[in-house]
This record gives C-alpha cells, structure tokens and sequence, in this order.
C-alpha cells in the first residue's frame, strides 16, 4: 500500500487516469469474482478461497486508487489508526468464528 | 499529526490529511469499520442457521446483485471525477459528477429495497430464521449508510450551488464525503463476497 508518489505534487488527491485504473482493475476483479462463483469451476473451499484472494485484492485497490492511502508522513496516524482497526476486526472476526465453531461442535449443534 | 493550514489554492498539493477534520471522520470511518466487522461476525456464526426456512440458492440471484455492484461502483468513480473537478474549481462540473453519484447510489438503494421487499413478500423476511436477520441486519445497515451518503450529497450540491469558489472549509466536506463513500464501496466488496457470492458456491 506504500505509495512513492504522495509527496509529488498534484498526484496525492489522483488523477483521471489513476482513478480510471482503479476502476478498470475493480472491474475486472469484480467480474472473476462473479466469474469463479458462476462458472462451479472450483471446488467449494477452493471456490472460497479464490473469492477471499480476489477480494482482498479489490479492498487494496480501492484503498490505494479511490481513497489515496499511502505512505507518507502526512498520512502516518491515519495510517496508524487504520492498522489499528483491522488489527481489532481480524481478531473480533476470526475470534468470534473460531469460539463459535467450537461451541456448536460441543454442544453436537451440528 | 497534519497541521497545515493551507489555503484553497494550495489545496492542489495535499489531498486528505489537510485538516484535523478530516482526520477526525477518518477516525469515524475506522469506528464503522469495526460495526460492520461485528456484522460481518454475526453473519459468518448464522450463515447456516435456516431454520427449515429458505436458503440462500432459493433467495439471491446474480443479475440484481451484478446490477448493485456496477452501480456503487460506477458511483465511486463519478465521485472521484467530482473530486478532480473540485481541485480544479470547476464548480458546475462539481455539481454535475455530484449529481450523477446521486442518481447511480439512488439506483442502488431503490434496486435493494427492491429486493428486500421481495424477499418480505415472499415470507423470507427478517423473522423468518438467523439467517435472514443477520443478512437483513448486516445488508440494510450498509443501505442506510448509502442513504445517509444521498442525503448528504444532496446538501453539498446545494451548498455549492450559485457559489465561485470553493473555501477549505468546503473542500474538507467534499473530502469527507469522498472518503465516506469510497469506504461504504469497500464494505460492499465484502458484502457481495461473503454475503451474497460465498453462499451461492
């Protein structure tokens, strides 16, 4: 997510052609998405796992191309406070899938 | 911390750390965040939890839901193009690309009460299984953003109208609002990823 060219003058804020390949690769992320869903290509778990790839990449490409994320100083405790949050959401997802899991397995709720 | 007190004209060279106002929706944006993770948490414990009632191959089909995500995402750029004409000054082309987001976000929410109502009629409401009131939940909080978003670009074109020059102090909105609706495409992303795609496999 660094980004060399905050610190150069007028390309922080994008540009037409920054924003329209930002959308060309959302776009084309989007529809393999829908693509890997639809064609049953896959395998379930493999099917999963490529949808959690590309999303991830397609969150990355917005943060970069839409919202301007980077790394340079002026951006540092927005950067700070962003690490921060997924910190807290990963652990509140992952945490809460892992213990429920586990609570349904005991309890032979399934 | 960003402390620069930079007048319009300058306003070129920075771009969302200008003011501690827009680091402190920055900080708002991050405390969304963390509602929908704990949505998005609640739905992965009930996703499977139908209660003998619908599930998601019977409910979701991919034409709608292809049709939202063009429109939010079209959306997102024609605000980035706002965006680049407020940097420029270029205050009707401003309220022109405002305009167009309004119109595609509003098709989006009018495509998803849509569904929703579908699903209601159909007795697939909210109160029909976990299931459906973790999707209702977690689906309609991120339409209810999207229609906070509506009326908030309707009352930037409004303030913006009629005016020459945008101050900082308009210029930090507009950021805001970018960053508002930037992010709320973000969350969309995994909405259809884990809401919608992940249970259609």
């Amino acid at each position: 997510m660094s980004n060399p060219n905050t610190s150069s003058s007028g390309e922080s804020h994008g540009s037409v052609s920054s924003y329209l390949i930002g959308f060309v690769l959302a776009v084309i992320l989007t529809v393999l998405s829908f693509g890997v869903v639809m064609s049953h290509s896959l395998a379930p778990t493999g099917t999963l796992a490529v949808l959690s790839v590309l999303a991830l990449v397609q969150v990355l490409v917005h943060l970069h191309y839409f919202l301007h994320m980077g790394g340079g100083s002026e951006a540092r405790w927005n950067n700070i406070a962003f690490v921060f949050t997924v910190a807290f959401v990963s652990i509140l997802i992952v945490g809460t899938v892992f213990v429920m899991a586990n609570t349904s397995m005991n309890m032979m709720s399934r | 911390m960003a402390q620069n007190t930079t007048v319009p004209t300058a306003g070129h060279d920075e771009h969302h750390h200008e003011s501690t106002v827009v680091f402190g929706f920055w900080v708002y944006l991050m405390t969304d965040c963390i509602i929908f993770g704990s949505l998005f948490a609640t739905f992965a414990v009930l996703r499977n939890q139908f209660n003998g009632g619908p599930t998601p191959h019977e409910l979701f089909e991919f034409g709608g839901l292809g049709l939202e995500t063009a429109l939010l995402l079209l959306s997102s750029i024609t605000y980035g193009f706002g965006m680049i004409a407020a940097h420029k000054t270029q205050i009707n082309s401003v309220i022109m690309w405002l305009g167009v987001t309004f119109l595609l976000g509003l098709g989006f929410v009018g495509l998803e009460v849509r569904e929703f109502a579908h699903l209601i009629a159909d007795g697939a409401g909210p109160d029909r299984s976990a299931f459906l009131s973790a999707f209702f939940t977690l689906v309609s909080t991120h339409g209810l953003h999207v229609t906070c978003g509506l009326i908030w670009i309707v009352t930037l074109m409004v303030q913006l109208m009629g005016t020459t020059e945008i101050p900082e102090r308009m210029m930090n909105k507009l950021t805001c609002l970018s960053l508002f609706w930037h992010f709320l495409d973000i969350v969309w992303i995994c909405v259809f990823t884990y809401v919608y795609l992940a249970s259609m496999i």
